[in-house]
């Protein structure tokens, strides 16, 4: 049985193209069940940013593996175009917040994991594009030790494009980042974004962070997590930092965790 | 300056060895002079290098064949889960037991000789390097076989792709502390169950006439082959496409 | 996904397969070769019976178990302080490395020659055997437990005016130990198997004098297997003690990882 939520802003009017179905999760530990997360729905459209927002440890990566297909969900289904995630899929590429690019290929050796099918000069021409987008020109034969951790996440989003996926999970990619090259990155991704139209999914602990990147940003309770709200962002990109609405929106988000913004 | 240091006290040792050994009432203890003259005359007789060779043959063949077998096996073990809880007792139980303590049961099935000695040093290598192939499965970040399986590998894809390459540099170092190993085993093999090799050597020149300088010169040999063939392996971890894997 | 319970059931049941087939095919091998010298894994049993009957049995471990750990204990106490002060002074760590070197790749074994004159043929020499087997891995072990310290907490120790000796006492011998502990296990199993070697060559008693005299005194083969058995059990037990070192609560946190 299906158990759609009455949220509005959940319910998408055409198909949508990741559909999550009353997702739950729970873990062993030590002999104790613990709910982490609790009767989910949420309906992402093509070519949407969605942010999943929630405080470290709340279940919000638990809920992308589940969607990624690494984990199976106690109760409850994950449709992208209509079929269920029974596993890890090319079509569906996540991104790690660290560690996720392989050290012993180079930057053109790590872009082109995915593409060992391709003809050799079609596999070529792909990673010398993404290499280009991803603004890593000059370092294809690089290897990950010598590259700073900003870098090291665009060869991992370059090398996840490079496949042609529907989706992009995204699990904190920046965090592992100091807050310049935060910024800076959010901007490249978004390019990327805007160049590729593809349907990304992100998931962060940053309240800035989801106002400045998402569509839509999905608030998660702390555990056993639902959703609390979800917030449409209707600002165009780019999105002025300082402009009124955009500090409507976030306070917004502040208050619905239940934060002062005030320190 | 920095290089002096490590010079100037090697000098002071052998200096004081020198004195130590001209004070000594027995006459028996060889000086560093008399080492290098016993070496010499190693030398000269053709020993050394005859010696030299019988051990490395033996150390090289029972080494290979344990890499060419443990490894594989222990690859299978991490990477098998059920494998590696039914085998570890097992290993467990055997990794104790000294390679030498093997030696009536390799003489009873090869007899005194050659392939003895080669069937101790794959003993000696085979467990060690077995575990260390099974951890290096076992240590491979979760994040990189996720990703790995994200772009649609095979489990087969996913050993050779992924496991094999994460796993190298720590195979690497095992291989080179498998070798120190074997080294040390084929020496004390020779001591007790073969007629040639470095190892008989010592034996043989203390029994055969107390040559004291005969068994420390041998000493002198089998330290610096053992760290030629130390530094050897370390010269592998040090190839550009393995370095990743030491620290960043 | 699999429920601890299974687990813990395949944690039990597995190893205790593998044995059953490794004994099977033991006992198989033995029958079919129709020799008469190779022990079956019965025979083993028997032999073990035997010695026990004879009081050997216990007299030859505890002669093992003695030789070890004093020459463990002497490796302890003189490589402890000297990996200390290599690990603390780098100057010092460099001047003596090229002897540590040559030394590291000479088995132990080869030094018996030399020992017998210094020692006479007396327990003195296998017990140096020992230590010499175990006291590298305690220096080395030391060494790089100290030199491993991250250096914020001497910094710290310094910034509260600690000595030089305070600080090796308070601040780098704790935060070292975890790892050093390690490394004092890995010297145990080295000890163990020198031992084992030593009492081959140059002793009477112990269980490498078991082996070895076996074969030679009547190939009594079964004593020769029961002989191993016990070395390995022996060994595994050591190895186990010293692992509950590692696990006390006071020690934990220097572990992350699970050990082989």
């Amino acid at each position: 049985m299906v158990v759609k939520s009455a949220l509005a802003a959940n319910a998408a009017p055409e198909a949508a193209k990741v559909a999550i179905w009353g997702v739950s999760m729970t873990f062993e530990t030590d002999g104790k069940p613990i709910d982490v997360l609790t009767m989910l729905d949420l309906d992402v459209r093509e070519g949407e940013f969605v942010c999943v927002l929630g405080p470290s440890g709340c279940g919000k990566s638990t809920l992308l593996n589940i969607v990624g297909g690494f984990l199976r969900p106690t109760r409850g289904t994950v449709l992208i175009d209509g079929e269920p995630v029974v596993g890890p899929d090319p079509r569906r590429i996540f991104v790690f917040q660290e560690r996720g690019v392989f050290p012993w290929l180079t930057v053109e050796g790590n872009i082109g994991f995915g593409l060992a099918s391709l003809a050799a000069e079609e596999r070529a021409r792909r990673i010398a594009y993404y290499v280009k987008l991803v603004g890593l020109s000059g370092f294809e034969k690089v290897y990950p030790q010598e590259l700073s951790g900003g870098m090291k996440q665009r060869v991992e989003v370059a090398r996840a494009l490079a496949v042609n996926p529907d989706v992009l999970y995204l699990d904190e990619p920046f965090g592992a980042l100091d807050s310049i090259t935060r910024l800076i990155m959010r901007g490249e991704l978004l390019r990327i974004w805007e160049a590729e139209k593809k349907t990304i999914l992100f998931v962060t602990h940053d309240i800035e962070e989801s106002v400045q990147l998402a569509d839509r940003v999905v608030v998660m309770s702390t555990r056993p997590a639902t959703i609390r709200r979800i917030v449409e962002i209707d600002m165009p990109h780019p999105r002025d930092l300082s402009s009124r609405r955009y500090i409507e929106l976030r306070d917004s988000i502040f208050e619905e965790i239940g934060l002062a913004h005030k320190i | 300056m920095k290089r002096l240091i490590p010079f100037s006290a090697t000098t002071a040792l052998l200096a004081a060895w020198f004195l130590a050994v001209r004070s000594q009432t027995s006459g028996l203890l060889p000086g560093p002079l008399q080492v290098m003259r016993g070496l010499w005359e190693l030398l000269e007789k053709g020993l050394l290098v005859k010696y030299m060779v019988a051990s490395l043959y033996r150390v090289t063949w029972g080494y290979l064949a344990a890499v060419a077998t443990a490894i594989p096996f222990g690859l299978v073990l991490g990477w098998f889960r059920r494998g590696e809880l039914s085998m570890n007792p097992l290993i467990q139980l055997l990794r104790p037991i000294s390679p030498l303590a093997w030696i009536p049961i390799s003489i009873l099935w090869f007899g005194v000789g050659d392939t003895a000695a080669i069937f101790l040093i794959f003993l000696a290598s085979f467990l060690p390097l077995t575990v260390a192939a099974m951890n290096a499965v076992r240590n491979v970040p979760p994040t990189l076989l996720r990703a790995g399986r994200n772009f649609g590998l095979s489990d087969r894809g996913l050993l050779v792709k992924v496991i094999l390459p994460a796993a190298l540099p720590q195979l690497i170092v095992a291989l080179r502390i498998s070798l120190g190993v074997a080294w040390l085993v084929v020496v004390a093999a020779e001591m007790i169950a073969v007629n040639s090799g470095l190892g008989f050597l010592i034996v043989d020149a203390r029994n055969a006439g107390n040559r004291y300088d005969l068994v420390v010169a041998g000493m002198v040999m089998i330290g610096l082959i053992g760290l030629v063939l130390d530094i050897g392996m370390r010269q592998l971890e040090k190839m550009k496409a393995l370095r990743w894997g030491y620290g960043s | 996904m699999p429920t601890r319970s299974d687990r813990g059931v395949e944690r039990v049941l597995l190893p205790i397969a593998a044995a059953v087939v490794v004994l099977v095919v033991w006992t198989l091998a033995v029958q079919i070769s129709h020799t008469n010298v190779f022990p079956s894994p019965g025979k083993v049993v028997l032999g073990i019976r035997e010695l026990m009957g004879k009081g050997v049995l216990w007299l030859y471990v505890l002669d093992s178990l003695r030789r070890v750990l004093s020459g463990y204990l002497v490796a302890l106490v003189l490589g402890i302080p000297t990996g200390l002060a290599l690990g603390w002074y780098p100057r010092l760590a460099s001047a003596f490395n090229p002897v540590i070197q040559i030394c590291r790749p000479i088995s132990p074994l080869a030094w018996m020659p030399l020992a017998i004159v210094w020692f006479g043929v007396s327990e003195a020499a296998p017990t140096f055997l020992i230590f010499l087997g175990a006291f590298f891995p305690t220096v080395v072990a030391t060494m790089n437990g100290v030199k491993s310290v991250p250096s914020i907490y001497i910094q710290a120790g310094r910034n509260f005016g600690l000595s030089a000796f305070a600080i090796l006492r308070t601040v780098v011998f704790p935060a070292a130990l975890p790892q050093v502990l390690t490394g004092f296990r890995l010297a145990l199993g080295i000890a163990w198997l020198v031992v084992v070697a030593a009492e081959m060559i140059a002793v009477d008693s112990g269980l490498g004098y078991l082996i070895i005299d076996s074969r030679n005194a009547g190939k009594r083969y079964d004593l020769v297997v029961a002989g191993m058995l016990l070395i390995g059990i022996i060994g595994l037990g050591l190895d186990t003690l010293a692992r509950r070192l590692e696990k006390l609560k006071s020690v934990r946190w220097g572990f992350q990882a699970e050990t082989a």
